[in-house]
């Protein structure tokens, strides 16, 4: 088995260097699509580490991205709903419209939360699949990435050899981070906070943690400072450690929770890019974990 | 891996193996001694073939266990799967359905009755501004969905908001959705390709009202029935081709009883990114249609136009968003210019068929600041310039709406959006459409959308 890996990795050297094409939504896919696609795949990320995902424009740079791309890979569950469906469009591209090999969906592969019992737009932005920022727990990746591996296979058979090869070492070390990760974040379990927009559900779900409120009143509604005070009134008597946004989140409303509430504010990358330290998926936990256990320091 | 019986029973044979050999070679000669070698030799190997084949079986007992493994993943996977994928029976295929709503309260100067462009030949579109006080705008109903794997289809019905007013047929168009090669063809009535406002409906204008270049030329928007095609280029930056040919129903064309077309459009975009902060996006247009006693008789006297009109037109925008995140602040600049040359003849009623040729040409500039959440503030300058008309009864005066006017507007506004889904537009505009007449217009105007989440074009 070995001898025969070891000859197909070879083949896939000696063959002409055909790159797959990627052109992933948000940073955290394209970072995972690197780590499978190794020097097979060229990656495109859309959006940077800063910007609100919900939020992206169906700029021209896009269209022409996406008319040269084998695979999409984007998160799904609506998050790109404003923009995706017109970028997929107007490229004129046969490959990667939606429900074609060339067009992966994360959230196909991972158990939602939060899917709202019913849908109606007074409640704010929701999501018909559930939330879905489930880039934040990293146990995701490893199902995502065996299905990606596999639908990288499927497209580019001649380097199939390199993708499961790419994704059991990335797994490998994956699994071994997560551990390191949890065995750091043990103190974390059952400590009580408060976010600003729930972003971080499928983290504080991984690592125990308790969100005793958001600070949106709806998702995706900014929070007028009557309602921030409510919220401070309401969970006062809990004693939240910390109040947690996302490096792209307008810094008020967290600001302002901060210094009524006296609590430390931790502003997590939430992505890829997202502050200097979450230069890949590895460095993203490492800095996640570490500014929790830092904003919980009492 | 389990111990398997097999191995252990292989192993307490070899080891009973040489014990039992040394009796066995006492009793015999050196013939029966290799005999015995022989058999033993041959126990050996058929031995070592079936444990051989065990193993085998048991190595294909194990992957086939692991595959049996993974497909419980996979079943668990798919178990976990969004549960909002199964629908109600029936209602699964239907369309995304949505509809906008829109209403105003205008406090006018002047009454919009006696509102025109001065020195441009009407376009007889609905160009003039909404009755004064409160008035409904018009309500939008949309339905779009995949037809098969190789269509898509959208319908746009507009509703007027008089009384009696039957709805009309907005858009109605299908789509080409899976073809390659940065190719789609689009066949129906659509909104042109040309420009960069045309493309957009009404209510995803950052203004009330079209800017004057588009209400002088083009009679609010082009409409076209026809075809479209459209080429996306394989390079980084964006170059996009398109050409449409329509029937030409409505101004600046008239309906014509003929085969073939009787309105071709061309246009080119280009665009891309300048960092990570800024994008943009340029295009240039050409329009060419032959209307055939295009009349307009809203003021006396009444003319009817013959002859060839062409519009080119040049369009660009640009974008800001702080690292592409438009959600605190943003602001945007945009700006069209199009120039249209009239030639052929006009016939005044009751005087004879002269020679007309015009050309005119208009632009517009404005730019959009979203100064913090949810709040924004436009200006616009809209320009028209009369250019060169050489026609014997418009330099006599003989046609007063022809008569020499550069009509101009300033506009701001200031909007609210607490949604995605709603904006309530505050607007100002200091309109000289109107030869020798100053109007100060004022809107309050909500927009909405409810139903299906469409996506927006850039």
């Amino acid at each position: 088995m070995k001898r025969l890996f070891a000859l197909l990795s070879l083949l896939a050297c000696v063959a002409p260097a055909h790159a797959l094409n990627v052109f992933a939504t948000v940073p955290e896919w394209g970072a995972l699509a690197k780590e499978i696609g190794g020097s097979q795949a060229t990656v495109f990320t859309a959006t940077n580490g800063l910007q609100d995902p919900h939020r992206v424009e169906a700029r021209p740079s896009l269209i022409a991205q996406a008319r040269r791309a084998d695979l999409v890979v984007a998160t799904g569950a609506e998050l790109e709903i404003g923009w995706l469906p017109v970028v997929l469009r107007e490229s004129g591209n046969g490959k990667v419209q939606p429900g074609l090999p060339g067009h992966f969906e994360a959230a196909r592969y991972v158990a939602m939360l939060e899917v709202p019992a019913r849908l109606d737009r007074a409640d704010g932005d929701v999501h018909a699949a559930g939330n879905p920022h489930i880039q934040t727990d990293p146990r995701h990746y490893l199902k995502i990435g065996e299905a990606l591996a596999q639908r990288m296979t499927e497209l580019d058979p001649a380097n199939a050899a390199a993708y499961q090869g790419n994704y059991k070492a990335f797994a490998a070390k994956w699994r071994s981070a997560i551990a390191r990760w949890e065995a750091q974040a043990a103190p974390l379990k059952g400590v009580n906070v408060v976010v600003q927009h729930s972003s971080f559900t499928y983290l504080l779900n991984w690592l125990g943690l308790k969100q005793l409120a958001t600070l949106e009143p709806k998702p995706g509604l900014e929070p007028s400072a009557a309602y921030l005070g409510e919220v401070l009134g309401r969970v006062k008597n809990q004693a939240p450690r910390f109040v947690l946004r996302a490096a792209y989140n307008s810094p008020r409303p967290a600001e302002w929770f901060s210094e009524q509430a006296h609590v430390p504010v931790a502003v997590l990358p939430f992505t890829v890019g997202g502050d200097d330290a979450a230069g890949d998926l590895f460095g993203l936990f490492d800095d996640t974990v570490q500014r929790l256990l830092k904003a919980a320091k009492p | 891996m389990k111990p398997t019986p097999f191995r252990g029973l292989a192993a307490a044979l070899a080891a009973s193996l040489p014990l039992a050999l040394p009796g066995i070679a006492q009793a015999g000669g050196d013939n029966d001694i290799k005999a015995l070698r022989d058999e033993l030799q041959q126990m050996r190997q058929t031995y070592e073939q079936r444990i051989n084949a065990l193993e085998q079986r048991l190595a294909l007992a194990e992957s086939t266990a692991g595959r049996a493994e993974q497909t419980a993943a996979q079943a668990q996977v798919a178990a976990a799967a969004p549960k909002s994928a199964a629908t109600t029976p029936g209602a699964a295929f239907n369309p995304a359905i949505s509809a906008v709503l829109s209403g105003m309260y205008t406090n006018q100067q002047r009454s919009p009755g006696n509102w025109r462009i001065g020195g441009f030949m009407p376009s007889q579109g609905e160009v003039a501004p909404p009755p004064r006080g409160f008035s409904l705008g018009e309500s939008e109903l949309s339905f779009e969905a995949s037809i098969d794997p190789l269509l898509r289809g959208k319908l746009v019905f507009s509703l007027p908001p008089e009384e009696g007013a039957s709805a009309a047929v907005e858009e109605a168009f299908i789509q080409t959705q899976n073809l390659s090669g940065g190719l789609n063809f689009r066949a129906g009535r659509f909104l042109s390709g040309i420009g960069y406002l045309n493309e957009q409906h009404a209510h995803a204008w950052d203004f009330s009202d079209a800017p004057l270049a588009y209400k002088a030329f083009l009679g609010n928007q082009l409409k076209n029935d026809g075809l479209q095609v459209r080429w996306l280029a394989p390079t980084e930056t964006f170059i996009e081709l398109g050409a449409e040919a329509a029937r030409g129903g409505a101004f600046p064309a008239t309906d014509r009883d003929k085969n073939g077309s009787g309105l071709g459009a061309l246009f080119a975009h280009v665009g891309g990114d300048v960092g990570a902060s800024h994008s943009w996006r340029a295009g240039l247009s050409y329009v060419s249609t032959a209307p055939r006693d295009r009349l307009d008789d809203s003021a006396a006297p009444s003319f009817a136009f013959s002859g060839d009109s062409r519009l080119i037109g040049a369009d660009f925008i640009l974008k800001w968003a702080p690292n592409g995140d438009a959600s605190q602040q943003s602001f945007k600049l945009q700006g069209e210019y199009f120039r249209r040359r009239e030639d052929g003849q006009l016939t005044p009623s009751g005087s004879a068929a002269e020679a007309y040729a015009a050309s005119q040409s208009g632009w517009y500039l404005q730019g959009v600041w979203q100064f913090m959440p949810n709040w924004r503030l436009g200006y616009r300058y809209d320009r028209l310039d009369h250019g060169q008309v050489d026609n014997a009864s418009v330099a006599a005066g003989a046609i007063p709406l022809l008569a020499p006017w550069d009509p101009k507007r300033n506009t701001l506004m200031v909007d609210w959006n607490p949604s995605e889904f709603s904006r309530i537009r505050l607007q100002y505009a200091r309109d000289e459409s109107t030869p020798g007449l100053t109007d100060n217009q004022w809107w309050l105007h909500y927009i909405v959308t409810l139903g299906a989440h469409g996506a927006h074009a850039y």
